[in-house]
């Protein structure tokens, strides 16, 4: 089986993020692995594991496909780290501000140029938040798409099963190969990168690529901020000490409120 | 006047409020028109529950291919319909069904897409809180049918019974739509409780409970709340992942948010500091969320809640 796996370099949730010029300011934060990507690494690596695993020269491969700045190598060489066997990062000056659609559509064509089997992402980044660009992939390509998978059941004479868990509900859903899955939070515990995985990653190939190599040309945002205003802080309102009476005094603020 | 289309929102066989909520900003737009997907034979009873807010006409498309493929063949249906009738722009329910149909609806035409908006004006600029709710950012899109999905609850829904017409249409699901098969849905479990992310209050408990959510439920009760938990509570098992809030979580932002045993990490708030009002319960004084409460009780959730839910149901009787 040939597996893809799209991660995203995203700012650190812990961080502070804020808005230049209609976008998002990524060079004053800490950029981290997308949280949410980890456990499709995992994922991917565990259907190679039940399979034979991606042992160099075996029947299975995971290659990590990113796109982002040069500096998006540090996720990228985490998830190498954590196992995988190379990747792709696609690093264009022309793709800053990139929208979901562009960002997909450069996914597609990668990843329809490297002859996969299965491609899986998280459910979404943890900056954008939008949780489109799998359904896009699948709709680009015209592969299966199975995502918000709680469970993945590879067969790899070419079938795959999925648990959706959305807020609509469980469902069962298959498919055949080529899929494009998405994987919640919580469907594995992502392994920590080991010393040896860490020094191997360092061995592994990052093949960059700008545009041009990958075969298509930039395509406009097709979406824009017109404008971004830091909303006031929330300032503190009357705090109480429980003095035996503290459940009384919150249902005559709630009373007051006319919240009951 | 131009015509907005937007995607009835059902939950089971019944318009959720969603569905006003979408209608009372399209109508900001343009004359509305909901499209409702059913399966074969059913699309006339679905319809007939879409019967409040400013909606102008239905469209009903019905194919056994709708449940039997879901997200793809709803969203090769409604991109078809959005070509042949070019309306000014397609309003969809912020939840995952809605996003991915939305994400291919705006593939297959050439589309731009604006997720989570939290409001739409009359010139289709969309409202954002990004961030987790710490800036607020206005877009719009530049390319096609503009494709906004809009969360539930942000809006207060024209709730005014409408009787729109009702007229049927058809459309081809491609094969790449049905790739997929769903072999069985089951509708979430519902404890008697409202969904999370639709709930005009939640009741949320962390780390304070010590793994005992019973005092925050018979709150939540009390109120007709949703109940919700930290990152803290779901990691150790003692609530399911499902009412997470925060960062990874769900994003909830109702009337009343009520935050029990919840230090408040700046993940957790992201998930709630958009909510009208905060109120926290925790013994720790030095609690974070406290500084973003409009009311805070310092104390013990385990005697506080009791006592605010014997309060509360006093009143009501």
């Amino acid at each position: 089986m040939k597996i893809a796996v799209c991660v995203k370099q995203v700012p650190d949730s812990w961080a502070e993020k804020k808005m230049v010029n209609g976008l998002l300011d990524r060079e004053s934060v800490d950029a981290v692995l997308n949280d949410l990507d980890e456990y499709a690494v995992e994922e991917a690596l565990r259907i190679c594991e039940a399979h034979g695993g991606n042992e160099e020269g075996g029947a299975n491969t995971v290659t990590v496909i990113s796109m982002g700045p040069e500096r998006a190598t540090e996720a990228v060489r985490k998830a190498l780290s954590m196992g995988a066997n190379d990747a792709i990062l696609i690093t264009d000056g022309a793709l800053a501000g990139a929208d979901a659609l562009a960002t997909s559509a450069v996914l597609a064509k990668v990843i329809s140029d490297g002859g996969y089997d299965l491609v899986i992402c998280g459910t979404e980044s943890t900056d954008a938040r939008m949780s489109v660009v799998p359904a896009m992939i699948s709709a680009r390509l015209g592969w299966a798409q199975l995502t918000f998978a709680s469970k993945v059941t590879v067969d790899p004479a070419g079938k795959v099963a999925i648990t959706r868990v959305t807020e609509a509900g469980v469902d069962e859903i298959s498919a055949p190969f080529p899929c494009v899955i998405s994987v919640v939070e919580k469907i594995n515990e992502p392994r920590y990168p080991s010393f040896k995985g860490i020094m191997s990653a360092k061995k592994k190939t990052i093949a960059q690529r700008d545009l041009a190599a990958v075969g298509i040309s930039s395509q406009s945002a097709w979406s824009q901020v017109k404008d971004a205003t830091p909303r006031p802080a929330r300032a503190a309102g009357v705090k109480v000490t429980d003095e035996g009476n503290g459940g009384e005094a919150l249902v005559n603020f709630l009373a007051e409120k006319k919240l009951i | 006047m131009s015509n907005v289309f937007i995607l009835a929102d059902f939950a089971g066989d019944k318009a959720s409020k969603t569905t006003a909520e979408l209608a009372t900003v399209a109508a900001r737009i343009g004359s509305v028109t909901a499209v409702v997907f059913g399966d074969a034979g059913k699309g006339a009873a679905l319809a007939a529950t879409v019967n409040q807010g400013p909606i102008a006409n239905i469209l009903v498309v019905e194919s056994a291919d709708f449940a039997k493929h879901g997200v793809p063949a709803v969203a090769d249906a409604l991109a078809q319909l959005v070509k042949s009738k070019s309306p000014a722009a397609l309003l969809i329910a912020s939840h995952a069904f809605g996003k991915e149909v939305a994400a291919r609806v705006a593939v297959l035409t050439e589309s731009g897409i604006i997720t989570d908006a939290v409001d739409v004006s009359a010139d289709i600029t969309a409202t954002q809180l990004v961030f987790g709710g710490s800036t607020t950012v206005q877009s719009r899109v530049s390319n096609g049918t503009p494709v906004i999905t809009l969360r539930p609850n942000s809006v207060e829904a024209d709730l005014s019974s409408a009787s729109p017409a009702i007229e049927s249409a058809t459309a081809e699901i491609s094969n790449a739509a049905k790739h997929s098969v769903i072999s069985s849905s089951q509708p979430p479990v519902k404890g008697g409780r409202p969904e999370l992310t639709e709930a005009n209050i939640v009741v949320s408990g962390g780390r304070g409970t010590n793994g005992d959510f019973a005092a925050v439920e018979s709150f939540a009760d009390s109120l007709g709340a949703a109940v919700g938990a930290s990152r803290a509570a779901t990691d150790a098992g003692w609530y399911p992942h499902s009412h997470q809030v925060g960062q990874t979580g769900k994003s909830v932002s109702p009337q009343l948010y009520v935050a029990c045993g919840i230090s408040g990490a700046i993940q957790h708030r992201a998930g709630m500091q958009t909510s009208k009002t905060i109120v926290v319960v925790n013994k720790d004084p030095e609690a974070p969320l406290f500084d973003i409460a409009d009311f805070g009780v310092i104390g013990d959730l385990f005697n506080v809640l009791p006592q605010a839910t014997t309060g509360i149901s006093a009143k009501k009787s």
